[in-house]
């Protein structure tokens, strides 16, 4: 008989304080309007934990912040994102600028860097200039402004299709014509609605309602939006940026 | 914790005393000797399973047995793991019974404050599963976490319903239906078909129904549960626990059943 | 005794080890198609409802939105498969096979116990490396018979039975509607009813609805019997102007080969 050998080490049960809840989210900047979505599924494993929790949040009028990853760090990072943003209007008397609000998540994702957040957050709205932007974030803070960017379980399958679509990656231009800088509103939101119908025929993870904000620049005509079924203003200072809000149910399965 | 004699009755911190003027000399240093090790849980020890949750007509109703195990044995069988909290709260637990214990001891004393501001505010279910939620997520943000899954209902005297889980690693949701351990798996799919759409029509008769069909086939599929339960209810005039009780099961089947296999006799 | 100078039949082993050194170096191994699965079986007064779910999956990823998972193994008996698909597919394919051979030879009708035996004794010699986790049902000359086969070769005999991912699902809906002589109607809505909690609840689970309804009369296979998750119209039309690809250099080649046939020159055969 040979001898036999243990070759196990002492093994170690460590308490794993990160999960993955599932799910997608996305968000397209227009010229004056900027479009963050999100599916409200949330999952473990393969089993669903609820058809409806929400992972895209109004901040403000003008911005609006969706989270993607470990369900508790994103919710508990939205709430002092809130926080600093309520301490700011205190402070100034307004809220928080855009592209400020983005820097603000880069140092609090930053300053957990050795704990961090498991979230991706994206960040849309309007800037001071009234442009529509999107900012993308990973984990530990690492950000640019975009014009359009999906995150999540569904990621590879979305973003490729948001660069041929949006970007137009891999298309050329007919003859003597170039393409669009930016897309109408009217068109950005069929493609949000195409890309989560898409993922959950395709990602397990991804499906049941679908919540879609839509930010509008001050003053930017309301193309259309009114007839969308279901949409809902969600906007707290009628001079300023508009905020609506349209949800969609997706499968089930 | 530092066990040293030589350090019975000293301050535990060298702070207290930078100098190092005790009298006796030659004392271990560091008087945290052991802090590396503190044991933080990393596992539940004895354990309850599934609780069950819905929304119905009336307010909220919650399930669980009364079965605390260690590990595969049945050690405890007459445990209370349904509980109120203020006066229009129930908490069900499931995971690890000494950490319930002590979440019950804390949520004593949560209450036990907001009574003495006399301020005329009142704990909700919603605010008793906010605290909840930042107190479980923030031991699993210190790698210590209290091993439960914890289900709140809650009903407003106005008759708003309130119902919502939190987790050892702070993970919350809320849902018309909700089920955590085996019941996630087991029971919740049952507890969709028959509530989903119907949480503002189903009467009270109807939801203990459920309910019981429910843990009666948690009873005979999830090993680590009980035919011993209690049922609570939590409406507009206020929290209702039931005493312990249990169902009639149905085995004759297995008296059809010959061998796994081939056999026939 | 002398060594085995045959070859072994079936897989060979021999890559194992290195496979497994690889793995410990971190190289990724290709993933199987597997199908996550809810499969389901249950007797009723006249025979067997078999059903399952139509999804398969590669980790989070649908593969197949509408595969067929209760497979054929003779005209009275059927096997659904969960669990790696190719394993269920070639471990059914392979029985079916020899029951024909068995039915053949015995020029007897196949018996169920017959494929569950073949089916355990081969997953057994496997040690759980095919991984099919089976639910066996049909009907023969000793009545309705309904199995599972677990991918370690154990088997179970009873009257209504899950498998898959979404096994606990299902199994949650048989233990409060099964009863002991159900109609065949009563049989097939609880089948359907097991199969949906599985594909709304479990996320290994999807799709569409099969089911087959075996009896001593003969087997009825009811593809898609349920179709609860229909794709949805898309808002936009994704067709590409001609000309869109980038053309990036262009070669044009003649397929047409142009020979020329030198006939031999045949001298005149030497007669001298």
């Amino acid at each position: 008989m040979s001898d036999t050998v243990t070759l196990a080490g002492p093994q170690q049960r460590q308490f794993n304080p990160y999960s993955d809840n599932g799910g997608t989210i996305l968000a397209v900047a227009g010229a004056n309007f900027s479009v963050i979505a999100g599916d409200t599924r949330q999952s473990e494993g393969y089993n669903i934990q609820t058809r409806y929790a929400p992972k895209v949040f109004r901040l403000t009028d003008k911005a609006v912040l969706a989270v993607n990853g470990f369900a508790a760090d994103g919710n508990m990072f939205v709430k002092k994102v809130k926080q600093r943003l309520e301490w700011y209007r205190h402070a100034h008397s307004k809220d928080m600028p855009l592209r400020s609000i983005a820097r603000l998540i880069q140092s609090m994702l930053y300053g957990r860097r050795f704990f961090p957040y498991y979230v991706y957050n994206i960040l849309g709205g309007i800037e001071e200039d009234g442009s529509g932007a999107v900012y993308s974030f990973d984990p530990v803070g690492s950000y640019e402004r975009e014009t359009c960017r999906a995150a999540g379980a569904a990621q590879s399958l979305v973003q490729p299709f948001l660069d041929n679509q949006i970007y137009f990656k891999n298309q050329v231009a007919a003859p003597g014509t170039s393409h669009p800088s930016h897309l109408p509103l009217s068109d950005v939101l069929a493609l949000v609605i195409d890309s989560f119908t898409s993922a959950t025929e395709r990602h397990i993870e991804v499906g049941d309602g679908l919540e879609i904000f839509i930010v509008l620049a001050r003053g930017a005509p309301i193309h259309g939006l009114e007839a969308i079924q279901g949409i809902q203003e969600m906007t707290s200072n009628a001079e300023g940026e508009r905020v609506f809000i349209v949800r969609r149910v997706l499968k089930y399965d | 914790m530092d066990h040293h004699p030589m350090n019975w009755g000293r301050p535990r911190n060298d702070m207290a005393d930078p100098y190092g003027t005790y009298p006796i000399p030659q004392r271990p240093m560091n008087t945290q000797t052991f802090e590396d090790s503190v044991q933080h849980t990393q596992q539940p020890i004895v354990t309850g399973a599934s609780v069950l949750a819905i929304k119905y007509a009336n307010g909220v109703m919650l399930a669980a047995d009364n079965l605390a195990s260690y590990g595969s044995l049945a050690r405890f069988k007459d445990v209370k793991r349904v509980i109120q909290v203020g006066s229009s709260t129930i908490v069900g637990a499931s995971g690890d019974m000494s950490d319930f214990q002590y979440l019950q001891r804390e949520l004593d004393e949560l209450v036990i404050d907001e009574i003495t501001h006399s301020d005329g505010h009142n704990l909700g279910a919603k605010e008793i599963h906010e605290y909840l939620s930042n107190l479980l997520y923030a031991r699993r943000s210190k790698i210590n976490p209290l091993w439960n899954s914890l289900l709140v209902g809650g009903c407003s005297p106005e008759g708003k319903r309130f119902l919502a889980y939190v987790d050892l690693l702070g993970t919350t949701y809320s849902a018309s239906t909700l089920a955590t351990g085996y019941g996630a798996y087991i029971a919740q799919p049952l507890l969709r078909k028959a509530v989903e759409g119907r949480e503002d029509t189903l009467t009270e008769a109807e939801a203990v129904k459920i309910l019981e069909d429910s843990l009666k086939v948690l009873y005979y599929r999830d090993a680590r549960s009980l035919n011993k339960y209690q049922i609570a209810k939590v409406t507009a005039q206020g929290v209702e626990i039931s005493d312990s009780k249990s169902q009639d099961t149905t085995w004759g089947f297995a008296e059809g059943i010959r061998g796994y296999g081939a056999q026939t006799q | 005794m002398a060594s085995s100078v045959h070859l072994p039949t079936g897989f060979d082993f021999s890559n194992e080890i290195r496979n497994n050194f690889l793995l410990d170096k971190g190289v990724k191994l290709p993933k199987a198609t597997s199908t996550g699965t809810t499969i389901v079986g249950c007797l009723f007064k006249d025979g067997i409802v078999l059903g399952a779910d139509t999804r398969a999956t590669e980790g989070p990823i649908v593969a197949d939105k509408n595969c067929e998972k209760i497979h054929y193994i003779s005209d009275n008996i059927r096997c659904c498969g969960a669990g790696t698909a190719a394993d269920t597919e070639f471990t059914t394919a392979l029985i079916s096979s020899n029951m024909e051979l068995h039915a053949l030879h015995t020029g007897r009708k196949p018996r169920v116990v017959t494929a569950m035996t073949m089916l355990k004794q081969m997953l057994y010699r496997y040690q759980g490396q095919i991984g099919a986790a089976l639910v066996l049902g049909g009907v023969d000359a000793s009545g309705p018979n309904l199995f599972t086969v677990a991918p370690h070769g154990s088997t179970d005999k009873l009257p209504y039975v899950t498998m898959g991912s979404g096994s606990l699902a299902a199994m949650a809906v048989f233990e409060t509607g099964w009863k002991a002589g159900l109609s065949r109607e009563e049989a097939l809505q609880l089948v359907k009813d097991a199969i949906s909690a599985g594909i709304f609840n479990d996320l290994g689970s999807g799709s569409n609805v099969d089911a087959c309804i075996i009896t001593a009369n003969g087997t009825e296979m009811l593809r898609n019997v349920e179709m609860p998750n229909e794709r949805v119209q898309k808002e936009r039309r994704y067709g590409f102007r001609r000309g869109t690809t980038a053309i990036k250099s262009e070669t044009i080649r003649s397929l047409i080969v142009n020979e020329e046939i030198i006939l031999p020159t045949t001298e005149a055969m030497d007669t001298s």
